[in-house]
């Protein structure tokens, strides 16, 4: 690049912002982010709020599984440390150190997706079965049934037209262990007659399922778009460090900023999903 | 300070502070986690909750983000992005909360 058409301010800080442009920028962007995540937050804390008695669990963990999600929130802190060390190493002139820090992040963010992947599909291979007339299981007349489909149990059917499941003739369903204990009631047959409704734990179960579901899936999206940033200087960071080591501190800097504002979404989704 | 007159003792005492905030969100997350296990009653589980989320997240801005050693405009926009994010999560509440989940005709 020719001095005639330098930006200014382009590596240098601004005298107003006290940061070079894109690190400016980078943050402007960051603050509309925190208006997108704060909207939805909000409409969690109306719809929680207005939920009528009984129709959103007691805490997230009722349904959700703590245990991954405290396993991935340990993933996510330790991917924005290895992001940090990653700029660091550049700032010191360590190409090969900075760019093997930015693998193990992205390894990190993928480990991640895959913790995800596995809560996801649990969700969707895992049912809600409401009664029309309450049913005696494990001594207890409830309700609603919680299980995963027996093995014989014939495939669901979804009905086209509005996306919910049909009412089979019957259901064996194997339901799930009650609180505190490992061993599950025997399995259930359901008669159609008797089933008022049936879903699996995706986003139709129930409000706080759709929530859940919006708000970590948006989330994700976030790191799938962190992780393409991050595989793009992987590939191609080594050589542009060659000629221009402060430029790339500087672009690994804003992709940093950008990976740990996510980290920092979790860090609040984590509690209010999970725990609360 | 720019980042770009940095030098190498400087960035390798970074790295000790990095290392530190990383130890502090571990424990913060071991907290978080052990809080829930003693079942509060909810408001104080919330209060807990969002306090130990609201230091890491601090944390996380502060010393990840370089936020602490920023200087200039970037406060102000933060701030009026704080107040207007504020703002968003008080809608419920402004709201007329009686009327909240119930059937209007």
């Amino acid at each position: 690049m020719s001095a005639a058409v330098a930006i200014p301010h382009d590596m240098e800080p601004h005298p107003v912002t006290g940061m070079y442009n894109g690190k400016f920028g980078l943050w402007l962007f960051l603050a509309s982010e925190v208006m997108l995540f704060g909207a939805l937050f909000s409409s969690y804390v109306l719809l929680r709020m207005g939920a009528p008695e009984g129709t959103w669990p007691k805490h997230g963990a009722e349904i959700l599984n703590v245990p991954l999600a405290t396993f991935n929130t340990v993933v996510l802190i330790t991917s924005s440390v290895t992001m940090v060390m990653a700029w660091a190493a550049l700032k010191m002139n360590n190409i090969a150190r900075g760019q093997l820090f930015l693998t193990v992040t992205f390894l990190l963010a993928g480990a991640f997706l895959v913790v995800k992947y596995f809560e996801y599909s649990e969700k969707f291979n895992h049912f809600e079965v409401w009664l029309k007339e309450p049913m005696v299981v494990d001594g207890n007349s409830v309700s609603s049934i919680r299980g995963h489909l027996a093995k014989d149990c014939p495939p669901l059917t979804k009905e086209t037209h509005i996306r919910a499941f049909a009412i089979p003739e019957f259901i064996l369903l194997d339901p799930d262990a009650p609180a505190g204990s490992k061993e599950h009631p025997p399995t259930l047959r359901i008669d159609g007659g008797n089933i008022r409704r049936i879903s699996d734990f995706g986003p139709a179960h129930s409000t706080f399922l759709a929530t859940y579901f919006t708000l970590t899936g948006l989330h994700g999206l976030h790191i799938i778009g962190g992780m393409v940033v991050i595989l793009y200087f992987m590939l191609t960071g080594s050589r542009f460090a060659q000629k221009r080591p402060d430029k790339y501190a500087d672009r690994i800097e804003c992709t940093g900023l950008y990976w740990h504002f996510v980290d920092l979404v979790w860090i609040f989704l984590f509690p209010v999903l999970y725990l609360l | 300070m720019s980042h770009h007159e940095m030098t190498a003792e400087e960035v390798s005492h970074h790295v000790r502070t990095y290392l530190k905030v990383f130890g502090a969100l571990l424990v913060l997350t071991v907290i978080t986690v052990g809080v829930f296990y003693l079942h509060l009653p909810i408001v104080g589980a919330v209060v807990v909750a969002l306090i130990v989320a609201s230091i890491k997240g601090s944390l996380v801005a502060c010393y990840f983000m370089h936020l602490i050693s920023e200087r200039g405009l970037i406060y102000w926009i933060l701030a009026l992005c704080a107040l207007f994010f504020v703002v968003l999560l008080l809608l419920p509440v402004i709201t007329d909360h009686e009327a909240v989940g119930t059937v209007t005709h």
